[in-house]
């Protein structure tokens, strides 16, 4: 069986609020069903990775083949956890390490 | 104005719809310079008809200050075709960017036709006024204008409108595409937490049909041709596309 590839992404919450990793990761889940249906997100693969609470800083994975339907969805995200907020991708890349000397 | 970085070619991005409420030079300041922080190179904004040249130059200012290009932009509603070619004789060398919102089919036509349209919006909520089918496709790819398509109802609209919405776009997208007519990606929004990446809004134009390239195209090549363009038109030597005064000097 073919290895899947990976994509991480590295994002900035602009909020004024600080939600949790979870209600992140719900907002992210949230607009991918919603822009492609539970089809569509069930082959992203999408797992939050890292979460700074203080930073805003995240670290999403998802498959290669999907990367394009999570941008999307991500720029469709207008509140989190009720609150107005944006995410905005900082970095792409295909290891966390490779990532991480990205972003820094 | 495409940038050399290098080897390889940087994209300069553009916003040509970017609301702002010019009267709040605070607010301006703000915006703008969160625009610059996203990547933005070149932003315009709708202006009322009446602005005078010196609110320009201090926009203008403003925008340079923060490393932006500020480009001044005009939105025609006009009610008639005889509407619409008065306003544009009035207004078309005031402003850089002349975006007509087509209201009526008569209006899309005439727009489509003249080579004075920059842009041309439709209705996005009533889908019974997108006039932008393959006639209006044929009239446009003969004239100098391209699609606007504004991405702040992908952010404000849910359900089925959505749906609707996406596939109305994925329609007239594939028209233009396969007319050769440019689409030009653009916020639309007035509010800092609306606005995205120039690269946010390449992804946000995946839903509707466009690969990455044109994505992009959409949000860099083609407005900033736009942009260029009418510069070249409005400068005091332009004689017609590739001609200008160089010089002028007395006959020997």
């Amino acid at each position: 069986m073919k290895r899947a590839k990976r994509r991480y992404l590295a994002l900035q919450l602009d909020s004024d609020g600080a939600p949790s990793g979870k209600e992140l990761i719900d907002a992210v889940w949230g607009a991918v069903t919603k822009l492609y249906g539970e089809h569509g997100a069930s082959q992203t693969s999408l797992a939050l990775i890292d979460y700074n609470v203080e930073k805003k800083t995240a670290v999403l994975r998802t498959s290669l083949s999907t990367l394009d339907l999570v941008r999307a969805s991500l720029a469709t995200i207008t509140s989190v956890a009720g609150e107005e907020a944006a995410v905005h991708v900082t970095a792409v890349s295909g290891t966390i390490k490779a990532l991480h000397q990205k972003i820094w | 104005m495409q940038r050399s970085g290098g080897a390889a070619m940087k994209r300069v991005f553009a916003d040509l719809h970017l609301r702002l409420n010019v009267k709040d030079a605070a607010a301006t300041l703000r915006a703008v310079s969160k625009v610059a922080k996203l990547g933005y190179h070149v932003i315009g904004v709708p202006l009322a008809a009446e602005t005078h040249g010196d609110e320009i130059d201090k926009l203008r200012t403003v925008c340079g200050g923060v490393g932006v290009d500020f480009v001044s932009r005009i939105d025609l509603h006009p009610r008639s075709q005889a509407d619409l070619t008065r306003q544009l004789r009035r207004l078309r060398r005031k402003f850089e960017v002349v975006c007509v919102a087509c209201e009526s089919k008569e209006v899309a036509r005439q727009a489509a036709k003249d080579r004075r349209v920059d842009l041309l919006s439709f209705p996005l909520l009533d889908f019974r006024r997108r006039f932008f089918d393959r006639a209006e496709a044929e009239l446009t790819r003969n004239g100098l204008a391209a699609l606007e398509v504004d991405v702040k109802p992908l952010f404000v609209l849910e359900g089925p409108a959505r749906v609707r919405l996406l596939s109305y776009l994925r329609r007239e997208t594939s028209i233009a595409k396969s007319f050769g007519v440019p689409i030009v990606v653009s916020s639309g929004v007035s509010r800092e937490l609306l606005l995205r990446k120039p690269r946010e809004m390449a992804a946000l134009s995946f839903p509707f049909g466009l690969d990455e390239v044109s994505a992009l195209d959409a949000v860099s090549l083609s407005p900033v041709a736009i942009v260029g363009r009418n510069r070249e038109k409005l400068g005091s030597g332009f004689v017609a596309p590739g001609i200008r005064v160089v010089k002028e000097g007395r006959d020997l």
